[in-house]
């Protein structure tokens, strides 16, 4: 017997995984809503952590970490697991199935077959849920797909045990119990209250708004520092990292656009729509550098577009989010 | 972005389209479909011909002698020694010397065989290139 999963395609997969389990053990949730109470939104420049040689520049939080505060803000017991061992991961996945629990997993992306394969890189951060069995197969619910999907056992353990970085370490999660009312507005306070201070207050250059900065900076330097063809890559990497790996950056924009809307509604409050608003704009220039830096990328730059004028693209981003998340955390106090 | 500018870019996932997060006339959040954006495809094809470079490069240095046949059929897969220590449950400079032709072809079949299991390819296919 298969569970009837309620699968929905999502922008993000992480958060996309938590609102389809979370719907699906009775309260339904949106993927924006349970992006905003996870805290989701951040930026990190950090080129100290290479993926195919090239700088990490990340918009959202650490892996499982919108679970983890999704699940503790609203009081909903949780399982989790990592293993050692693939073959005691993936009976205990079984186990799971078998009692008829959804389990929500950590996988790389590169060996699952269903992927799309331009989209296929030795990225470990993908979530998606398995919901049942169909003989040795595993029945598969991936946010970022329309439908769900088949993928083999054998296909699905390797995904598990991706190696590399963020090495997801066959790591599997499940809601073992949800608490009779979901009170959402403190949680949502709290998860406001937490974007703010990573954007604004850690005392670290590479992260926030300061971050963004740090990273103006560095873009201005690339074509000095690294000759024209690695600045190239460096900036198509940062694109890359920002439209398409798990939505990116824009995409997250929005995603907390979304979110604050659905604030405001639920905690009576007009001003957060107007905060979402603004959020949309940023959103809006996010892409604008995307589409300023991809053309660069095709070497189809206007006369006298340089790096200078993408760095002054990311400053404005700068500004406007340093901005609005200190009207935003005014709103929380 | 206005549901209106959702990208509709013809985009590199075999027709598989994304949701995103957009405005509506009367600026509430919709999800509304984007089958690509230009911007993310050049980023993403770049990305590709970034990993086709380097096989080629590989390939050529395999051809002349200077590596192994593990040498390409790991960077194939876009990994590096270390990565592919990971999954050989080796260290990286193991794997490194068996990209060396000498210490490549004193590997013992088990130790192939483990190889051609991880890169998805029979022993055959691992000791020569295409």
């Amino acid at each position: 017997m298969n569970l009837v999963f309620p699968h929905r395609q999502t922008a993000h997969c992480e958060s996309g995984v938590i609102a389809n389990l979370v719907t699906y053990h009775g309260f339904a949730m949106s993927e924006a809503m349970a992006f905003g109470i996870g805290g989701g939104l951040f930026f990190g420049y950090l080129p100290f952590i290479r993926i195919n040689g090239l700088p990490l520049t990340t918009f959202r939080t650490t892996p499982g970490s919108i679970f983890n505060r999704v699940t503790r803000r609203l009081g909903i017991g949780v399982e989790r697991n990592t293993f050692k061992d693939e073959g005691r991961a993936m009976a205990e996945l079984d186990r799971q199935l078998a009692l008829g629990v959804p389990v929500g997993m950590q996988t790389g992306v590169y060996w699952l077959p269903y992927f799309p394969p331009a989209l296929r890189f030795h990225f470990n951060a993908h979530n998606l849920v398995a919901y049942g069995k169909s003989g040795s197969d595993y029945l598969i619910s991936d946010p970022v797909l329309g439908e769900p999907v088949v993928c083999a056992a054998a296909d699905l353990a390797r995904a598990r045990f991706a190696q590399g970085a963020l090495a997801p370490k066959g790591k599997m999660y499940c809601i073992t119990s949800v608490p009779e009312r979901l009170d959402l507005a403190p949680a949502i306070r709290q998860g406001i209250r937490e974007v703010c201070r990573f954007m604004l207050s850690i005392p670290f250059p590479l992260v926030g708004t300061r971050g963004i900065r740090y990273l103006a900076n560095q873009v201005e330097r690339w074509p000095a520092r690294l000759g024209d063809r690695r600045a190239i890559l460096y900036l198509g990497n940062l694109i890359r990292m920002q439209e398409e790996i798990g939505t990116g950056g824009g995409g997250f924009r929005f995603i907390f656009a979304a979110f604050l809307q659905e604030a405001a509604q639920v905690l009576a409050d007009r001003r957060f729509f107007d905060l979402s608003q603004r959020m949309t704009a940023v959103g809006d220039l996010w892409r604008e550098f995307a589409v300023a830096g991809a053309r660069h990328c095709k070497g189809r730059s206007g006369q006298g577009e340089n790096f200078g004028d993408l760095a002054r693209i990311l400053r404005r981003c700068a500004d406007k989010e340093h901005a609005l998340f200190v009207d935003l955390a005014a709103l929380v106090r | 972005m206005q549901k209106d500018d959702v990208p509709q870019d013809e985009a590199l996932f075999d027709g598989m389209s994304e949701v995103c997060y957009a405005v509506d006339e009367s600026g509430r959040y919709v999800l509304a479909e984007s089958a690509g954006w230009e911007p993310a495809n050049i980023a993403n094809m770049q990305a590709w011909e970034v990993i086709h470079a380097d096989i080629a490069k590989v390939q050529a240095r395999v051809r002349a002698g200077e590596l192994s046949p593990l040498a390409y059929h790991m960077v194939r897969h876009q990994m590096d020694a270390k990565l592919l220590a990971g999954y050989a449950g080796l260290f990286g400079w193991q794997v490194k010397r068996h990209m060396r032709p000498g210490p490549f072809a004193k590997l013992s079949p088990a130790q192939l065989q483990r190889y051609a299991t991880i890169l998805k390819t029979g022993v055959e296919e691992l000791c020569r290139i295409p």
